[in-house]
């Protein structure tokens, strides 16, 4: 994937929401094939974390850092992909058409769509428009998305919602690959994962409240 | 540059398959055009004087109220969070997504406008004058609009506070286009407006896409 | 932050750090309210009874003495308020930030005067309270530009990212006035030939210059006591939940 070896770093990074101090002090590292599962109720900050570890959000305190450097950088979003609970696909767009322009916004790994989709069980959706796909396959598009594009770290918000148990199965074990690869991965969940592969850290952000 | 044209053909192929979008700005300058001879008389003298000054008034409301649509879906669908992270620079991506969104709103301005300029009762040769300013204008609206709506596309009502934002910026366009158009009746030179208009075009397409790009980055948090 | 020296560098962080500033801009606004007093004093003085009267326009040309200051203001307040929000964005200093915002009010409210003199002075020079003068003219979409700037900064709920939309607007705002100025003069020349060129007052008697100088100095400080108030209150208002404005608050409820 990357000659050097990636790392993602949180250093005592604090987010105010409100008037109200959703954490602080929150440090972490994430290391090759190592996934980070942030658990918490609605509102403890899952979701800014998140957003603060894509660079949409700076944080109140601390900073971010991939490989040592400052993650505002295109190097960084060269090497990460973000599914938020928005799909980012045009519903006016075909399966076929949505997956090209994701390839042209990032930089593929040479694989073929058609595998990626028969991958996710899309397989024979390439000319169908989005609008026309339910909420679980629109989920298994997105995955499609990550298997195309050569990133290393993935960043996940609530990958299992919307998904039936194949769904879910199937997440898992495309997320244990990645971690074999050496891949990272961040995600936040209300469902327990099993994976084969990856060491999991956990951080519960509800216990800061 | 793979990437620009990625989403130049993306837009393109979208506004395709949604055409409302297209006719709407369009209906709405000629219908504010047809308002004119009804609100201030159909009498072809006063008409004919103040038919630069309609033209390019109405193109400007139009540009502004086709504005909505340039950021607005990929807003709320998140495709512009994926914009944003793409590695490519989002400023070359923001110049595609307005040079896609000129085309199909600005430029079917311009095509039509030699018809309300008849309606008007402007000679031919000020309707090419007339033709040149919009193709050099209305860009310079997409261009400096898109700023306006990139800082308030994740405000629920953005709307008003778009209007303001953006009109003041648009006053320089306005004053020389519709200018160059009057002058052309008279049967003055142009070249000096023509030049103001083309240097504006120039000067928008490199300063433009950066404060556009900050502040989708900006409405992003 | 790498061509910056450390010291001076660490020495405005001090400056613009919020309990630091808050406390220094409250030991300056007495000491400058008194010389700004002392100042408009003089200017008003100068202005309205000792300078002489103009043989064309009889006294009313002493509105000048408020409407030139304040419309220097105008433009000197924006292009303060862009910068402070350069440094805001480039830097990420809060109190930059906030002296950009607070500046906006401030500047709106002498574009305000600027025009509303202006156009009381038109009614005894030309007949009518307002004629499309380039510098009328350009002095309303400078006030649209501040409405603007104030508009975007109440629409948008998170007051850091609001801020960040202030400076960018207002940055694209700077880059436009000279060219707004510029097409708008040239609008006018066009229209209605130079005739209002009086405004321009080549030649000023010394008598006169003076306490217009002095005018221009005190709505200077006048402006630095006004958005050194108001960057206080909004200083307290975004760093409510500090630990510095709870002791600020305790000591002062004692």
């Amino acid at each position: 994937m990357n000659s050097i070896t990636p790392l993602l770093q949180g250093l005592d990074l604090a987010c105010i929401r409100d008037d109200r101090s959703l954490f602080s002090e929150l440090s972490f590292v994430l290391g090759a094939g190592e996934v980070l599962l942030l658990e918490g109720e609605n509102g403890s900050g899952k979701t800014s974390l998140l957003r603060i570890l894509c660079g949409f959000r700076e944080p109140d305190a601390g900073q971010v850092s991939w490989c040592g450097g400052a993650i505002s950088t295109s190097a960084y979003r060269a090497n990460m992909a973000f599914v938020g609970h928005l799909d980012g696909v045009k519903k006016e767009l075909t399966v076929l058409e949505n997956l090209r322009v994701a390839l042209a916004l990032g930089q593929g790994n040479g694989g073929s769509l058609d595998a990626a989709l028969a991958r996710v069980n899309l397989a024979g959706y390439q000319d169908v428009l989005i609008s026309a796909l339910s909420a679980g396959q629109k989920r298994r598009l997105s995955l499609a998305r990550l298997l195309v594009t050569a990133k290393c770290l993935w960043i996940l918000d609530e990958p299992f919602t919307s998904l039936d148990k194949q769904g879910i199965q199937l997440t898992e074990q495309l997320m244990s690959e990645h971690c074999a690869q050496g891949g990272m991965i961040v995600l936040t969940s209300h469902h327990p994962i099993q994976l084969t592969h990856g060491a999991v850290q956990r951080i519960s952000l509800s216990s800061c409240l | 540059m793979y990437a620009f044209f990625a989403i130049v053909r993306r837009d393109l192929r979208l506004a395709l398959r949604k055409r409302a979008e297209i006719i709407n700005p369009l209906l709405f300058f000629v219908l504010v055009i047809t308002l004119f001879p009804l609100g201030v008389g159909a009498k072809p003298m006063l008409l004919q004087a103040i038919a630069p000054g309609i033209i390019w008034v109405s193109a400007l409301l139009a540009a502004m109220l086709s504005l909505d649509s340039l950021f607005r879906s990929d807003f709320d669908d998140g495709a512009l969070e994926q914009l944003v992270l793409s590695p490519q620079p989002l400023s070359v991506l923001v110049l595609g997504k307005i040079l896609a969104h000129w085309l199909v709103t600005g430029l079917p301005l311009v095509i039509i406008a030699p018809l309300l300029a008849i309606l008007l009762g402007l000679s031919a040769k000020t309707i090419s004058i007339l033709l040149i300013t919009l193709l050099l204008g209305t860009p310079v609206l997409s261009l400096i609009g898109a700023i306006g709506v990139a800082l308030t596309v994740g405000l629920r009502r953005g709307g008003m506070i778009l209007s303001l934002l953006v009109l003041p910026l648009y006053v320089p366009v306005l004053i020389f286009a519709a200018n160059a158009v009057e002058m052309a009746q008279l049967g003055l030179p142009v070249m000096a407006q023509i030049n103001m208009l083309a240097a504006m075009l120039v000067l928008a397409c490199v300063l433009a896409p950066w404060p556009t790009a900050a502040a989708l980055k900006m409405s992003m948090s | 932050m790498k061509f910056i020296p450390d010291p001076i560098g660490k020495f405005f962080h001090r400056m613009a750090s919020p309990p630091h500033f808050y406390a220094l801009a409250g030991q300056m606004i007495p000491w400058l309210t008194g010389i700004f007093l002392v100042l408009l004093g003089y200017g008003l003085f100068a202005g309205l009874y000792l300078a002489p009267t103009d043989y064309q326009q009889g006294d009313s040309y002493r509105i000048i003495y408020i409407h030139v200051p304040s419309a220097w203001m105008s433009l000197f307040i924006y292009i303060v308020m862009a910068l402070a929000g350069a440094i805001g964005l480039i830097w990420r200093i809060k109190l930059a930030e906030i002296m950009a915002i607070s500046s906006a009010s401030v500047g709106a409210s002498f574009t305000f005067i600027a025009l509303v003199t202006g156009s009381l002075w038109g009614k005894p020079m030309w007949g009518t309270w307002w004629v499309w003068d380039a510098r009328l003219t350009s002095e309303l979409i400078l006030l649209f530009l501040y409405l603007g700037v104030m508009g975007l900064y109440n629409a948008i709920d998170d007051k850091r990212t609001a801020s960040k939309a202030v400076a960018i607007l207002a940055l694209v705002g700077v880059v436009n006035i000279p060219i707004i100025h510029y097409s708008v003069e040239w609008w006018n020349t066009l229209h209605q030939g130079p005739t209002v060129t009086k405004m321009d007052k080549p030649s000023i008697h010394i008598s006169m210059l003076i306490p217009l100088l002095t005018m221009a100095v005190a709505f200077k400080f006048y402006y630095v006591i006004a958005v050194l108030q108001r960057a206080r209150l909004e200083l307290l208002q975004r760093e409510r939940t500090s630990a510095w404005v709870k002791k600020l608050v305790m000591e002062q409820s004692k």
